[in-house]
C-alpha cells in the first residue's frame, strides 16, 4: 500500500478544539511517515499492516512506566513521536528487527524472521502421583537470544492447566482488542483419564505424544505472535521456575499502561469514524466471509485427513496380518522355489506394512494436526471479529444515550432548574467522554484486527507451504522404500521354477 | 441412476476382446493377457478345441456370456460356432461333471462364482440418492469410479467364467463330454432352472453328510505315501490359503479406501484453491491435481494386487477344494473296497452269497483303481499348474507394483519441484 501515503480526506466533524489542533500536526506528520497506515479506503486486503517502529521506543517506554493520565504529556507523546499510527506492540526491546514490518520491505521481513531467535520445545512427558490425582508434567525448555529473557536458555516444568491458565490470561488480555489469541490444545477427559489409571498401552502413549506435540506448536504459535512475546505472562511461563499463580502488581500496572496507550495512541484518528467505519465495513464482511468459507473448507479437508489416516492404519494391521497369512502359507507350500518365493513376499509385506504406518503418522501430525489448529485458530479469529461487533454496539448505546441525555439537557433549559441542569451537563459531558471512548476502541479493534489478520495470513501462507512440502517428501520417501522392496522381491519371484 | 441406464452404458461398451477404451479398470482385456485369458491358469492352448468368451451382456439381475468356440474335432457341426449362456448354465455343466461317475478320478475344474453386482449396485444407488448433497463435480467423480468399479466386477467375472472354460477344454477326458458340447453347441436355451427350494436343501443336507463323511475317510491311513502326504498337504495348504485369501481381500480393501479419502482430500483442496485469497491458492490448486493423479494410481495398485494377489487366491482356493474332493472320492472309494473285501472274506466265511460279494469287490477295485492312477496324474498337475500361476502373478505383480510406485515417485517429485520453486 505504498500509494496510500495520505490519509483520506475528512467530511467536518464536530469535534472539541483540542483534537482538531491534534489532527491538523498529525497530518503533517503523517506525511513525513515511514509508510502509510493500512486504513484507507482503498485498502483491500490481507497485507501485513505494517508495524512501523517507534521512533523513539525508548521515549515511549520510559513514559510508560510513569503515572500516566489523560492530559498533555501524554498528547504531546503523540505529537511529538511523529506519526507512527500504529504503536502498536510498544517494544520494549529497543532491538526492533523482530518489529520492521512495512509492505516494502518484504525481503526484510523474511531476514528478520530467521533473526527472530527463539526456540521452544515441550519435552519429557513424566507422570507425576498417582490414581485420579496424577497428572503429567512436561519439560519446557526456551532457548533465545532475544535480550527481554533473563537468560539464554531456559527450563522449566509446567503441567497442561498450566498452558490452559496462560491462555485464559492471554485471552482476557488481548481477544477484546482485536488480538488473535492461539487457542490452547483441547482437553480430553477420556484420554487423560486413560493416562492417569495408568494404562501403558499403545493409545494413551499415543495420546501423551499427541498432546506434547500440540502444546509444543500451542507456544511457538504463540511467541510468533509479537504482542503476546513480550507479554509478561507469557515470559513467566516461560522463564518461572514457580508455576505463575498471579501476576504481580508491578506487572499490572505495566500492562493495564500498554493497553492505555494503545487506547489513546490514535485519538486523532477518532473522528474519522464515519469514513473510517463506511470503508472498513466492505473490508471486515469480506474479510469474514472468507474466513467463514476457509473454515468450512479446512473442517471438510481434516475430516478427509482424519479418514485417511484411519484408512491407512487399517491397511497397516492388514498389511501385517497378510504378511503372517502369506508366510504360513509359504511354509505349507511344498515346492521349494515357491515356498521360499512366498515367504520373501511376507517379508516384503511386513516391511510395507512398516511403512504404511510410518506414512500414517506422517499424515497425522504433519497435515491433520495443522488443519486441526488451523480450525481452531479460525474460530479463535472469527472471536475476535465478533468482538468488534461489539464494541461498535457498545459504541452505538453510548451514543444512543448521550442523544438521550442531550435531549434531556434541553428539555432542562426551559424548566429553570439550575442545579438539575447541571448534572444534566455533568452527564452530557460524561457520555460524550464515552462515546468518544467507545469510537476509540472501536478503530483501534478494527485496527487491530486488520493488522492481525494480515499477520495471520501470512502465518497461514508460511504454515501451510512449509507442510504441504514436508509431507510430500514423506510421500517421495514413502514411494522410494516401496520401489526398494519390490525390485528386492523380483529376481525371488522369477527365480520360481 | 437405474439399473437399464447402467446396462445400456455397459452393453454400448459391450465388452470383448478388442476393447481397449477403458484405462480406468485392469489392463484385464490388454494384449499380454492373449490366449487363455485365465491368468490363473497356465494353459496349453490347442489348435483342436479352443474356446473363449468373446462377449458378454448384463442385464436386469442376470449376465449373458457369448461362448465361443473354434474346433476342428469332427463332432461339431461347424469349425466356428458362438452360443448364448448364463450362469446357471455353466453350473449345470460344473454339477453334471460332479455327478458323474466316469470323472470321479479328476480334479473338476471348481465352478465360476456367481456374478455379484450387489454391492456395486447398492453404491450406485446410493449415490443417486445422495446426488443433491455434493457438488456437481464430487458427483461426477463418484459416478465415474462408481462405473468403473462396476465394469471391473464384470471383467474379472467374465474372465472367472472363461477360466472354467478352458479347464475343461485342455483336460484330455472333460473335453470330451457330451454335455460339455452340448453346452458350446446347442444354440438353445439349455432349459437348465436354478435348483429350486428343496433340491437346494437336499443339496444341503448332501453336503453335511459328505463332510461328516470326509472326516471319517480321511481319518483312514493310507497305504500310498504318495496319497498319504498330498492329504496332510492339501488339507493343511487348503486352510492357509483360506486364510491368505481373505487377509489379501480386507487388505485390498483398505488401500481402496485410502485411495478413496485422496480422492475427496484432492476436491477440498480444489475448492480451498479457487477461494483462497493469498498465495495459497496456486499451491492448493497444484496440490489437488497431485493428489487426483496419485489417487488413481493408489486405485490401480489396488485393483491390480486384486487381480494378481487376491484372485489368485480365491482361484487356488477353490481349486484346492476340487484336488480335496478328488482325495475326499479316492478315499471313499478305498473304504468302499476295503469293506467289500472284508464282505467278501465274511461270505467266504459263511459261504453264502460269494459271487455277489466277489462282484462288488471287483467293481470297488477297478474303481478305486482306476480313481487312484488318475488322481495321481491329476496332483501333478495341479502342482505344476499351481507354482507356474503363482509365478505368472507374483512376477506380474511385483513388476505392477513397480511401474505404478514409479509413476507415483515421478508425479510427487514433479510437483515438489514446481511447488519449491514457487516460494
Amino acid at each position: 500500500m505504498a500509494e496510500d501515503r495520505e490519509p483520506p480526506p475528512l467530511p467536518g466533524v464536530p469535534e472539541p478544539q483540542d483534537a482538531e489542533d491534534l489532527f491538523v500536526s498529525a497530518m503533517e506528520d503523517a506525511e513525513r511517515s515511514l509508510s502509510p497506515e493500512d486504513i484507507s479506503s482503498s485498502s483491500n486486503g490481507p497485507k501485513a499492516e505494517p508495524m512501523l517502529l517507534d521512533h523513539d521506543p525508548d521515549d515511549l517506554f520510559a513514559e510508560a512506566t510513569e503515572e500516566v493520565s489523560l492530559d498533555s504529556p501524554e498528547r504531546q507523546m503523540i505529537l511529538s513521536d511523529g506519526p507512527s499510527p500504529a504503536i502498536t506492540p510498544v517494544t520494549i526491546n529497543p532491538r526492533a528487527d523482530v518489529f520492521d514490518r512495512s509492505p516494502d520491505q518484504d525481503e526484510d521481513d523474511e531476514e528478520n524472521r530467521d533473526t527472530f531467535d527463539i526456540q521452544i520445545s515441550v519435552s519429557d512427558p513424566e507422570k507425576v502421583g498417582d490414581g485420579m490425582n496424577a497428572y503429567m508434567v512436561y519439560k519446557v525448555t526456551t532457548k533465545t537470544s532475544l535480550s527481554i529473557f533473563i537468560r539464554d536458555e531456559v527450563c522449566v516444568k509446567r503441567r497442561f492447566s498450566d498452558f490452559l491458565g496462560l491462555h485464559s490470561k492471554l485471552a482476557s488480555k488481548y481477544i477484546h482488542m482485536g488480538y488473535i489469541v492461539p487457542p490452547a490444545p483441547e482437553k480430553s477427559i477420556v484420554g487423560m483419564t486413560k493416562v492417569k489409571v495408568g494404562k501403558e498401552d499403545l493409545s494413551s502413549v499415543e495420546f501423551v505424544e499427541k498432546r506434547r506435540s500440540a502444546l509444543e506448536r500451542y507456544l511457538l504459535r504463540t511467541v510468533k505472535q509479537p504482542a503476546l512475546l513480550k507479554d509478561p505472562d507469557v515470559l513467566q511461563f516461560l522463564e518461572s521456575s514457580e508455576v505463575p499463580s498471579h501476576v504481580s502488581y508491578g506487572d499490572v500496572i505495566l500492562s493495564n499502561t500498554y493497553c492505555f496507550i494503545l487506547k489513546h495512541a490514535r485519538c486523532y484518528y477518532h473522528h474519522l469514524d464515519e469514513v473510517f467505519v463506511c470503508s472498513c465495513i466492505k473490508w471486515f464482511e469480506e474479510k469474514q466471509q472468507q474466513f467463514e468459507n476457509l473454515d468450512v473448507q479446512l473442517r471438510k479437508l481434516h475430516a478427509s485427513v482424519e479418514s485417511l489416516v484411519f484408512h491407512r492404519k487399517e491397511l497397516s494391521v492388514n498389511t501385517a496380518s497378510f504378511a503372517k497369512s502369506a508366510a504360513m502359507l509359504g511354509n505349507s507350500e511344498d515346492h521349494t522355489a515357491l515356498s521360499r518365493a512366498l515367504s520373501q513376499l511376507a517379508e516384503v509385506e511386513e516391511k510395507i506394512d512398516q511403512l504404511h504406518q510410518d506414512q500414517a503418522c506422517a499424515d497425522f501430525y504433519l497435515i491433520s494436526e495443522l488443519l486441526g489448529d488451523y480450525v481452531r485458530l479460525i474460530t479463535a479469529v472469527k472471536g475476535v471479529f465478533d468482538q468488534r461487533m461489539k464494541t461498535w454496539a457498545k459504541c452505538q448505546d453510548a451514543q444512543v444515550m448521550l442523544q438521550r441525555k442531550r435531549e434531556a439537557e434541553a428539555k432542562l433549559q426551559h424548566a429553570n432548574k439550575p442545579d438539575k441542569l447541571q448534572q444534566a451537563k455533568d452527564e452530557i459531558r460524561e457520555w460524550e467522554g464515552k462515546v468518544q471512548q467507545g469510537e476509540r476502541d472501536f478503530e483501534q479493534i478494527s485496527k487491530n484486527i486488520r493488522r492481525e489478520v494480515g499477520r495471520f495470513e501470512k502465518d497461514r501462507v508460511k504454515d501451510f507451504r512449509v507442510v504441504i512440502i514436508k509431507y510430500l517428501e514423506s510421500l517421495v520417501h514413502t514411494q522410494q522404500q516401496l520401489i526398494k522392496y519390490w525390485e528386492a522381491f523380483l529376481p525371488e519371484a522369477k527365480a520360481i521354477a | 441412476i437405474n439399473h437399464e441406464h447402467l446396462s445400456s452404458v455397459l452393453t454400448s461398451l459391450c465388452v470383448s476382446p478388442q476393447q481397449e477404451g477403458l484405462d480406468d479398470g485392469p489392463d484385464f482385456l490388454s494384449e499380454e493377457d492373449r490366449g487363455p485369458r485365465a491368468v490363473n491358469v497356465d494353459l496349453q492352448t490347442d489348435a483342436t478345441l479352443q474356446v473363449d468368451i468373446s462377449d458378454a451382456l448384463s442385464e436386469r439381475d442376470k449376465v449373458k456370456f457369448t461362448v465361443h468356440t473354434k474346433s476342428t474335432l469332427p463332432n461339431f457341426k461347424q469349425n466356428e460356432f458362438s452360443v448364448v449362456r448364463q450362469h446357471e448354465e455353466f453350473i449345470w455343466l460344473h454339477d453334471s461333471f460332479v455327478e458323474s461317475e466316469e470323472y470321479a478320478g479328476y480334479i473338476i475344474p471348481p465352478a465360476p462364482p456367481r456374478p455379484d453386482f450387489d454391492a456395486s449396485r447398492e453404491k450406485l444407488q446410493k449415490l443417486g440418492e445422495g446426488e443433491g448433497s455434493m457438488t456437481k463435480e464430487e458427483f461426477t467423480k463418484m459416478k465415474q469410479e462408481l462405473e468403473a468399479e462396476y465394469l471391473a466386477i464384470f471383467k474379472k467375472t467374465v474372465a472367472m467364467h472363461e477360466v472354467f472354460l478352458c479347464r475343461v477344454a485342455a483336460h484330455p477326458v472333460l473335453r470330451k463330454d457330451l454335455n460339455f458340447h452340448v453346452f458350446l453347441e446347442y444354440n438353445q436355451d439349455l432349459s437348465v432352472r436354478g435348483k429350486n427350494k428343496k433340491e437346494k436343501l437336499e443339496d444341503f443336507f448332501k453336503n453335511v453328510v459328505k463332510s461328516a463323511d470326509g472326516v471319517l475317510v480321511a481319518g483312514v491311513k493310507d497305504v500310498d505315501d504318495f496319497f498319504e502326504h498330498e492329504k496332510t498337504f492339501l488339507l493343511e495348504y487348503h486352510n492357509r490359503v483360506k486364510d491368505s485369501s481373505a487377509k489379501s481381500d480386507r487388505m485390498i480393501r483398505s488401500h481402496k479406501s485410502a485411495a478413496d479419502d485422496i480422492n475427496r482430500i484432492a476436491s477440498t483442496l480444489y475448492t480451498l484453491g479457487t477461494q483462497d485469497s493469498t498465495d495459497l491458492c496456486k499451491f492448493f490448486l497444484k496440490v489437488s491435481e497431485l493428489f487426483e493423479k496419485t489417487r488413481k494410481i493408489e486405485a490401480r495398485v489396488a485393483a491390480d494386487e486384486d487381480l494378481k494377489l487376491a484372485d489368485l487366491l480365491k482361484y487356488y482356493l477353490r481349486e484346492s477344494q476340487a484336488a480335496k474332493d478328488l482325495l475326499y472320492r479316492r478315499g471313499r472309494a478305498l473304504v468302499d473296497y476295503e469293506n467289500a473285501n472284508k464282505a467278501l472274506d465274511k461270505a467266504r466265511a459263511k459261504n453264502k452269497d460269494v459271487l455277489q460279494a466277489e462282484t462288488t469287490q471287483q467293481v470297488c477295485c477297478q474303481k478305486f483303481e482306476k480313481i487312484s492312477e488318475s488322481a495321481k496324474q491329476e496332483l501333478i498337475d495341479f502342482k505344476t499348474r499351481r507354482v507356474a500361476a503363482f509365478r505368472k502373478n507374483l512376477v506380474e505383480l511385483a513388476e505392477l507394483e513397480l511401474k505404478h510406485a514409479k509413476g507415483n515417485l515421478q508425479l510427487l517429485q514433479s510437483c515438489l519441484g514446481v511447488l519449491k520453486g514457487d516460494t
